[in-house]
């Protein structure tokens, strides 16, 4: 993931741009949302960008329309996405778990800022990783990616519109103000070298068609509106024709399903990045901008003989315990280091089950943890 | 690992210093081909209080994106050189805006007026950041003038290029002059 390209185009971009720049790659055509530091750049760059190609932005009333502009988009046959931080994710929440339920492919991006409330609009944080998971109510599932450079928002959004496309699931995407607003050279990869996945639409005659049913992969084909195929759009547990059904032997099989799409996935959803792992006997375990911190101690840690390793995790939800566990039983200790109060570590010590230590380092005053601080308590560990 | 050098340009919101940073950056990233990260104060301090702009440099994937310890330091004004000339790297450079620095904490840094230079030879007092690019490009290498030049011309409003390239030679030339020990 980190190799640089040589041939593209080569640009000097925030991070917020090189998400609009992998969205209008990965196909995107609409975009509807309200702007909000640290995410406005990126409604302010599609706004110029996405009619230039053909393609819809809508500045909406408020975060609740834009995810509901977007679900509509998507059903309608648009690769659609809207970003925002904290205040206007909490807003999406409803409508988010509607697009989980009525299976609509969507990308949602949430650029992390100090909370809770409106909290610090300028300064980084990273304490949305369970809103992410759980923000909206009921048992759902839920892909979330978290990006910790420039070049990472541009691969992951491109890759977060395929599994959404893939899954037929909003995929959420965390980013934070420093990867927003960081600029960094990247080369922008011909349209031809990115690998650009769509949703799998019916073929059958129109009147055969049962949107819901299942098969084994568990993504049933999506009719899009006006292509023939009508169907019923719920939020209410439905039936594989759509309407709402109260009758176990259909919601069980359902909410089974809607799980089981992700979970018999994971290989394919898991994305780690690994750095000097093999031998080491402290992992440390970072996301988002903390990563390249992390990384930087890790490496600075080896020049002094600690032997770190380093395990950055680009997808968070599912948790990528089936990558994490090997070495839980292995290392001497763990080290999260996050910008909040425990999110992941909760998550790493809720699957370490005692196996080995796990430490933690949390920053929640606004600012980045910087290498120091880190390698400081990998000398010490 | 392998090389990296950080520059920290500092000075007042209106100065064009987070300007100054976007076009070093490009310099060094797009048309230097090295691996850049900018970074920049954000937020009400930015405005008309002390403005930050860093640009990390490097040969390989920069991990931290900010400045750890600045090879360079640019303050365009007092407080800026105040609240940043110790975090400096002990061998850095200091490089001052002597028209509105006049404390300044080293015996080793490098005062020219920038201001003053954009203010009487081109007229235009906000071309100074372009005139102190010229000057540090100059004096340390960090970029090669051409790539400076390049990047300049890409990032400044159509119609200003040819005052921007004077500012840009006024700096230059200050530098040298400098450098020759006048």
């Amino acid at each position: 993931m980190n190799e640089q390209a040589t041939t593209g185009r080569q640009v000097l971009l925030q991070g917020n741009e090189a998400m609009v720049e992998g969205a209008l790659a990965a196909g995107c055509t609409f975009f509807a949302g309200y702007p909000i530091t640290p995410a406005t750049e990126i409604s302010e760059v599609m706004s110029v960008k996405l009619p230039a190609v053909g393609g819809t932005f809508v500045q909406m009333e408020d975060e609740i329309a834009s995810m509901g502009a977007i679900i509509g988009a998507s059903l309608a046959g648009a690769k659609s996405m809207t970003a925002t931080s904290g205040p206007g994710f909490s807003l999406m929440q409803e409508n988010l778990g509607f697009a989980c339920v009525a299976e609509v492919p969507c990308v949602v991006v949430n650029v992390m800022r100090g909370g809770p409330s409106t909290g610090l609009p300028t300064n980084v944080s990273q304490a949305d990783v369970m809103q992410a998971r759980w923000g909206t109510h009921g048992d759902h599932p839920i892909i979330v990616l978290a990006v910790s450079t420039t070049k990472e928002c541009f691969d992951i959004t491109v890759k977060a519109f395929n599994l959404a496309e893939k899954y037929r699931t909003p995929v959420i995407i965390l980013s934070d103000e420093v990867v927003g607003h960081t600029r960094e050279k990247i080369s922008l990869p011909h349209p031809g070298e990115i690998e650009v996945i769509d949703r799998i639409r019916p073929n059958m005659p129109p009147e055969w068609y049962v949107p819901y049913e299942d098969n084994s992969r568990g993504v049933p084909p999506m009719g899009i509106f006006g292509d023939g195929y009508r169907y019923h759009v719920t939020g209410l547990v439905h039936d594989v024709r759509g309407f709402p059904t109260q009758r176990p032997d259909e919601i069980v099989p359902f909410l089974n399903r809607i799980h089981r799409k992700i979970s018999q996935h994971f290989f394919d959803i898991l994305m780690v990045d690994e750095e000097l792992t093999e031998d080491a006997e402290i992992l440390v375990v970072a996301y988002g901008s903390v990563a390249r911190s992390a990384r930087r101690a890790v490496r600075e840690a080896r020049e002094r003989g600690v032997k770190a390793g380093m395990m950055q995790l680009i997808t968070l939800w599912p948790f990528p315990r089936q990558i994490l566990e090997p070495y839980l039983s292995r290392v001497k200790a763990v080290l999260v280091p996050e910008l909040n109060m425990g999110q992941v570590s909760r998550e790493v010590k809720r699957i370490n089950q005692g196996a080995t230590r796990v430490e933690t380092i949390n920053r929640i005053d606004g600012n980045l943890i910087t290498p120091e601080e880190i390698l400081v308590r990998l000398i010490k560990m | 690992m392998g090389y990296r050098y950080e520059v920290r340009l500092s000075g007042s919101g209106g100065q064009g210093i987070i300007m100054a940073g976007i076009i070093l950056a490009e310099a060094a990233g797009v048309h230097d081909g090295k691996y850049v990260c900018q970074t920049q104060s954000y937020g009400p301090e930015a405005r008309g209080g002390a403005s930050k702009a860093e640009v990390v440099i490097s040969d390989e994937e920069i991990d931290y994106p900010k400045a750890i310890k600045p090879d360079l330091l640019l303050a365009m004004n007092q407080k800026s050189c105040d609240a940043y000339f110790f975090d400096l790297k002990p061998e850095g450079t200091l490089v001052v805006d002597s028209t509105f620095v006049k404390q300044i904490p080293t015996t080793r840094a490098i005062a020219l007026p920038f201001t003053q230079l954009a203010r009487a030879e081109l007229k235009k007092e906000m071309v100074a950041n372009i005139v102190a690019l010229g000057a540090l490009a100059t004096l340390t290498k960090v970029v090669s003038l051409a790539s400076l030049e390049a990047a300049v011309l890409g990032r400044v409003p159509p119609g200003t290029e040819e005052l921007n390239r004077k500012a840009l030679e006024t700096g230059i030339n200050a530098a040298k002059l400098y450098m020759q020990g006048h």
